[in-house]
């Protein structure tokens, strides 16, 4: 019993250290070589700022841009607090947030009905991504307050549209802040 | 439902089934002591492990004195965790000077990493600090399912060797279980991980000007409208690939984050997500042919496998239909399935996954014991959120956990041949092994302690105040994310219907008193069973022995399961997710 408890105690401490910090350190060091632009989180530089990263969604509302999903990490695309709305199905609150959202959503696009992902707030909410459907939508919106034609800002979607990866995986997607950025760089907002 | 999504599923299904013989003759070899290719590199460090911590490697243990070295390691590793958590201010790696963890957080997290449940009731990227994190819950994620793979080998053992009295060396068993499976996996698994996207830096938080800065009305501590600027973003970083792939490697499932793998950085791409749900099966499902390898009968090892595979399709096909149907209460949304959308239930899920790949991830994640989620299963539909819920009730025994799901099925094995003896009125035999009062005791002991603590502890958490005043979702919704706390901390699972506000006294108390539960009522059992076959004899088959391989076993173990899961808790489910379903389509909203 305590010869276990003495090769417990010394088992913690060695395995503490090669699975506790060799292990991530070296794993650290080899991404570092390997994929510098992926370890550091992909971050997107104009004119040296910071203005985000290729993988976390922000939050847009000028009718010049591409909305993202509504958002439950904090305020709305807060990185300090990610997460979902976890409401459930049933849930009045959220029958009710979602009613309103298609509203506003219709006043802008009267005709057509509003795509789920752009009225549900994601799991994580930092999702960088909307349907091709939800961009779609708000062609007419973004065209209109920059002054293009809709064929003009839906080259710009077709060029941001990624499909299913290796043709296969997981679902079509168009990256909110990718388009912005695009967006601003070729059209300016008046 | 799409073709593609249901080409997605199957395809993982293939690609599962075609690593289960490579990978889980590899694992038998591994605690054979036969040669492998990474003998080389490796046994050297595992000498230098033995000799360091006093271990004798040529030594055998009776199973009390394996459960003993198990219980003694989980305590001490245990301490450390708790240790490291109240200092980690003043200790290396914290960038963002995180304050030391406050005590009933850190032990509730010191309880949850060591059980493999990696039950969250904190944030991680305002918690935790990168010491914390690697030396504290990836480490526990390693050696957490390092002991259960060491847990279910000693039961194969059990059931391999006659009249024995011993069972294997516990730190022989784990120290190779991390060396020779864990490990490599880790290694390879992570850099492919990054190079989907997955950080892995030890760098502070890095600041974000927005492109387009948000004015945000909230309400004040005074009850007013306070309306602000935003104008930056904070991004997290930290060394998350090299735990985000022995999260599910192990299936743990504790996130770097607070959402888990439907974080970006955790989860970036549908090819991470696939090879992340790969890596939550893989181990699991090896060791159904580990255990044909093993005990001589490959057929029954694939008997088992089938029973599992079967039940997984099931309940992804339900997961699936019920969230690709939607919900029929969001008037003027549009959740058809088209070319340019996948529609359906998109509450709590990510586009680059979409309703498939949500529906997937959340039943692989509770077949096993992992606990990531890639969508927020407080949001599923209620049947597709009672599929979760129910493979955690079943025991997780479908692939099941890293060990604990095989030496869990082989409980329900047990159980089988116990019935199919009572109903052809012969001595029920396992593999030549008669199995007798005790052995059927042992087995029912560690069902009946998942029921148990699940039934008792939700039903005073719905009764009394300090229970149901941490329920977000009204109406029978709320039942269920009762429900889904305790089976999923007593079945080590960790994930969670995230609204239910679980950092209370009563639920982080009731929940750490049901980690422990769940893991070692289960464990210690088990242990009694891999000592008492292991000391019998092994009978020749006979014409009365109930054979273990081939469909009717198949079939009698899943009906087994099924009966006895049902049995105990459908009054539960009808009351829950089927009573939501129900009302939802009547049009009631609470």
């Amino acid at each position: 019993m305590k010869q276990q408890l003495k090769i417990a105690f010394w088992m913690t401490i060695v395995t503490t250290v090669l699975f506790g910090l060799v292990y991530p350190l070296v794993i650290t060091g080899l991404a570092q070589a390997l994929f510098p632009a992926q370890a550091n989180g992909e971050l997107i530089r104009k004119n040296g700022t910071i203005v985000g990263s290729q993988l976390i969604g922000q939050a847009f509302s000028s009718p010049g841009y591409f909305y993202s999903r509504p958002s439950d990490a904090g305020s709305g695309y807060d990185g300090l607090n990610s997460g979902g709305s976890n409401l459930g199905p049933t849930n009045r609150q959220l029958i009710d947030r979602i009613h309103g959202d298609v509203q506003k959503l219709r006043n802008e696009n009267p005709d057509t009905p509003v795509p789920v992902d752009l009225v549900t707030t994601s799991a994580s909410g930092l999702d960088p991504d909307i349907t091709p459907a939800a961009a779609k939508f708000q062609i007419p919106r973004v065209a209109h307050a920059r002054g293009m034609t809709e064929g003009q800002v839906s080259a710009l979607v077709r060029k941001h549209t990624e499909a299913r990866q290796f043709g296969l995986l997981g679902e079509a997607r168009v990256n909110v802040l990718e388009l912005n950025l695009d967006l601003d760089a070729t059209h300016p907002l008046r | 439902m799409s073709a593609n999504g249901w080409f997605q599923i199957l395809l993982f299904l293939a690609v599962i089934f075609a690593i289960t013989k490579p990978l889980g003759a590899y694992i038998a070899r591994v605690f054979n002591r036969e040669k492998t290719f990474l003998d080389p590199l490796l046994r050297p460090v595992e000498k230098l492990i033995y000799r360091s911590t006093g271990v004798d490697e040529k030594s055998e243990m009776r199973w009390t004195e394996y459960a003993i070295a198990m219980l003694m390691f989980s305590v001490v590793s245990l301490v450390l965790l708790y240790f490291i958590e109240r200092t980690q201010q003043w200790l290396l790696f914290n960038p963002q000077k995180l304050a030391n963890v406050g005590p009933d957080i850190a032990f509730n997290t010191a309880v949850s990493f060591t059980t493999n449940t990696n039950w969250q009731a904190y944030t991680p990227e305002t918690t935790m600090s990168y010491l914390t994190q690697m030396a504290g819950l990836a480490y526990h994620n390693f050696t957490s399912a390092a002991v259960g793979i060491a847990l279910a080998i000693a039961l194969i053992r059990g059931i391999t060797r006659r009249e024995m009295k011993t069972i294997g060396n516990f730190w022989v068993d784990m120290t190779r279980a991390l060396l020779w499976i864990l490990l490599p996996l880790a290694l390879v698994g992570s850099l492919l991980l990054v190079s989907q996207g997955a950080i892995q830096n030890l760098k502070p938080y890095v600041t974000a000007q927005l492109m387009d800065p948000q004015r945000i009305t909230t309400t004040g501590p005074d009850g007013k409208a306070v309306t602000q600027t935003v104008t930056q973003q904070t991004i997290p970083q930290g060394p998350l690939a090299s735990q985000e792939v022995i999260k599910e490697l192990g299936t743990n499932g504790g996130g770097f984050f607070n959402a888990n793998s439907a974080h970006p950085y955790e989860n970036p791409t549908p090819f991470s997500n696939f090879f992340e749900m790969l890596l939550i099966f893989a181990i699991p499902s090896a060791l159904t042919y580990t255990l044909g390898r093993m005990t001589g009968s490959q057929r029954h090892g694939w008997a088992v496998w089938s029973a599992m595979a079967i039940i997984f399709l099931g309940a992804v096909t339900v997961a699936y239909w019920a969230e690709a149907r939607g919900n029929p209460q969001f008037a003027g949304v549009d959740q058809a399935h088209s070319t340019l959308q996948p529609g359906g239930n998109m509450e709590g899920k990510e586009v680059r996954f979409g309703v498939a790949d949500s529906a997937l991830f959340a039943t692989v994640t509770t077949d096993t014991s992992c606990g990531a989620v890639n969508s927020m299963h407080d949001s599923f539909t209620p049947l597709g959120g009672m599929i979760p819920l129910t493979n955690i009730m079943l025991g997780e025994i479908i692939f099941g956990g890293v060990g604990s799901g095989l030496y869990g099925m082989v409980v329900f094995v047990i159980i089988a041949v116990f019935i199919a003896g009572l109903m052809v009125g012969r001595t029920p035999e396992y593999l030549g092994k008669k199995i007798e009062a005790y052995d059927v005791k042992m087995a029912m002991l560690s069902i009946l302690v998942t029921s148990l603590v699940v039934l008792i502890f939700a039903a005073i958490a719905v009764i009394e105040p300090f229970g149901t005043a941490s329920i977000s979702n009204p109406g029978p919704h709320g039942l269920s994310q009762v429900l889904y706390a305790y089976a999923s901390t007593v079945g080590n699972n960790g994930s969670a219907f995230m609204g239910l506000n679980a950092n209370t006294l009563w639920y982080n108390t009731s929940t750490a008193a049901a980690m422990l539960l769940g893991r070692f009522f289960m464990v210690i059992p088990v242990l009694a069973i891999a000592g008492s076959l292991a000391r019998k004899k092994t009978a020749p088959p006979s014409v009365g022995t109930f054979p273990v391989t081939g469909p009717l076993f198949t079939v009698l173990l899943i009906s087994t399961i099924l009966i006895v899961v049902a049995l105990t808790f459908f009054p539960a489910l009808s009351l829950g997710p089927i009573l939501e379903h129900l009302l939802m389509a009547a049009g009631k909203a609470f």
